[in-house]
């Protein structure tokens, strides 16, 4: 459904992505694990169009889609829950999800969407009329997730949903995610530094280091590799 | 009584104040840049209005409603196009430069709008007296005096806050530029095409400043090039006053600095000081509240 082909980015001249290939797969999910400043933010930067790649292909559903405006990527169904969630704190819960929703006008499409979400993540229905500012981390984290769910996208990107939560709260948003992927066919690319967390509900991972694909294998096959365990999961 | 009476001009000329500092205050929203060519916007907008009148005044008649009202409306649409034209050509390919840059280049964009129309094959540097749109009447009530075109002036700026203040909040568009004010990038995440955001809010700020500039023109002497100027700075003030970025508080600073001008303006010996008091307040509110009446103090966006 999605696939990357060499593609490198740079930050002036700073290159944060040096020649990546992955691919995703229809109705699985995958992830993306590495480091702090491995790269994975400016993957999915990249990929919804935030960040103009330096040389490479993306392509999507069979279309070359890198060099479109956010906008335009957003409008072909790939939706994202950014790093560090940048919910709209000025905005109402219920008008961060209407954003979500920007580009649709079926109304009860919506509507249904919004019972949807609310079904998945219920504290934010409790929380509606709230100013999205006010909510918690963990909160903030549920909100991202399904004001991108409302845009009714066909892949969902996922930027460290686990970032600065409880583990509580984080143990709820990974069963969430994998329900939303069950119950929507939904296809998303999760990216994490908590490998553990993260290849616990994957099919499939990557490894990225510097910029650089390091290695891949089915989710299962990475927990048990020795380099994997002793680098990203506590030996 | 004086002191209702004043209240009220002050009131009227306030609510234009508050037109004009709306543009300030959205621009500095989806922007966060001052557009210092705002103020002559509303010039051009008062400009428009003069060329419009022989014409409305042949569609329409002399003085009448429908003329007035003819006048206002392509005044407000030509200056929506010339505010999107200036984000266009002069604003947008410096997007991604320091906010100083854009800054300057804004400066830049006044005094060039300036100094062109000053010149004599445009409108030329003279003063040029404004043509009556509408015949004013003398209205009393209860014991107060008004002139009834400032009365009109006064109801339509209310409708056009209460209006704005619909579009921004009730509307589709509207939670849009709310949004891009907040993070443009998330915007975009959403589907948002945030150069159209931009361009409509300086299509719609621009359209404010025309309509203000037209009721300025109709309670000043005339008209001139730098006439935007001295309201265009007092808009300025009320819009940092009332805390920038934020639309009530623009529009709470523009009534309370045309108030308090009035109110000044009536005493003797203080009317000279009307701009000296309007810094005052301004230091006085930021000493007190950095943020302006009604801002939220904020983390500076990077
Ligand atoms: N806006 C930026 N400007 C310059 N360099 C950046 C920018 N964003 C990220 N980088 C650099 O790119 C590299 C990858 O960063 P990032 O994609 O955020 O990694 P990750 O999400 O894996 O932590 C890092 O070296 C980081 O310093
Ligand atoms: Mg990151």
């Amino acid at each position: 459904m999605l696939e990357l082909h060499e593609l490198t980015v740079a930050y002036g001249g700073i290159t944060a992505l040096h020649g990546i290939s992955l691919r995703v797969e229809q109705g699985s999910i995958v992830t993306l694990v590495g480091g702090n400043g491995a790269g994975k933010t400016t993957t999915l930067r990249t990929i919804s169009g935030l960040v103009k790649p330096k040389s490479g292909r993306i392509s999507y559903d069979g279309a070359e889609i890198s060099g479109l405006p956010a906008h335009q990527i957003v409008a072909r169904g790939i939706a994202q829950s950014p790093e560090g969630r940048m919910v709209f704190a000025n905005l109402s819960v219920l008008e961060n999800l209407r954003m979500g929703a920007y580009l649709r006008n079926d109304k009860a499409g919506i509507t249904k969407d919004l019972d949807y979400v609310f079904s998945v993540f219920p504290r934010l229905k409790e929380r509606v009329k709230q100013t999205a500012g006010t909510l918690s981390g963990g909160e903030q984290q549920m909100l991202a997730i399904g004001r991108a769910l409302m845009s009714k996208p066909k892949l969902l990107l996922l930027d460290e949903p686990s970032l600065g939560i409880a583990p509580l709260l984080t143990k709820t948003i990974f069963e969430q995610i994998v329900a939303i992927n069950r119950e929507l066919k939904l296809t998303i690319l999760l990216v994490e530094q908590n490998a553990n967390l993260a290849l616990e509900v994957s099919n499939y991972g990557y490894v990225l280091e510097t910029g650089r694909i390091l290695l891949q294998d089915t989710a299962a096959a990475l927990r048990e590799n020795p380099k994997v365990r002793e680098a990203y999961l506590g030996g | 009584m004086e002191i209702l009476q004043q209240l009220t001009n002050g009131l009227a000329l306030g609510s234009i104040y508050a037109l004009i500092a709306l543009g300030y205050t959205m621009v500095y929203g989806v922007l966060r840049f001052i557009n210092f060519a705002h103020s002559d916007v509303l010039m051009l907008g008062a400009y428009s209005a003069f060329f419009l009148a022989p014409v409305a005044e042949r569609l329409f008649g002399p003085q009448t409603i429908a003329g007035a009202l003819f006048i206002i409306v392509i005044a407000a649409a030509i200056c929506a196009v010339i505010g999107v034209l200036i984000e266009f050509l002069a604003y947008r390919p410096l997007r991604s430069r320091p906010k100083l840059t854009v800054l300057i280049t804004a400066i830049g964009v006044s005094l060039f709008i300036e100094f062109t129309c000053q010149h004599k094959s445009v409108f030329g540097a003279d003063t040029k007296s404004f043509p009556k749109l509408l015949a004013s009447r003398d209205v009393a009530i209860g014991g107060l005096h008004f002139s009834s075109n400032d009365l009109i002036v006064l109801v339509l700026t209310a409708a056009l806050l209460a209006g704005m203040w619909f579009l921004v909040q009730r509307t589709k568009m509207g939670m849009a530029i709310r949004a891009v004010s907040f993070n443009e990038k998330a915007a975009a995440l959403m589907g948002v095409n945030v150069n159209r955001v931009i361009s409509y809010t300086f299509a719609i700020g621009s359209a404010l400043a025309a309509i203000a500039g037209i009721f300025y023109s109709m309670r000043a002497p005339g008209i001139d090039p730098l006439m935007g100027v001295q309201p265009g700075l007092r808009a300025f003030i009320a819009a940092v006053v009332g805390g920038i970025g934020n639309l009530p508080g623009a529009a709470l600073g523009g009534l309370l600095l045309g108030v308090i001008e009035t109110v000044a303006g009536g005493i003797p010996g203080v009317s000279n000081y009307r701009d000296g008091i309007a810094f005052a307040i301004l230091i006085l509110v930021l000493l007190f509240r950095p943020a302006g009446l009604l801002g939220k103090s904020m983390v500076e966006k990077v």
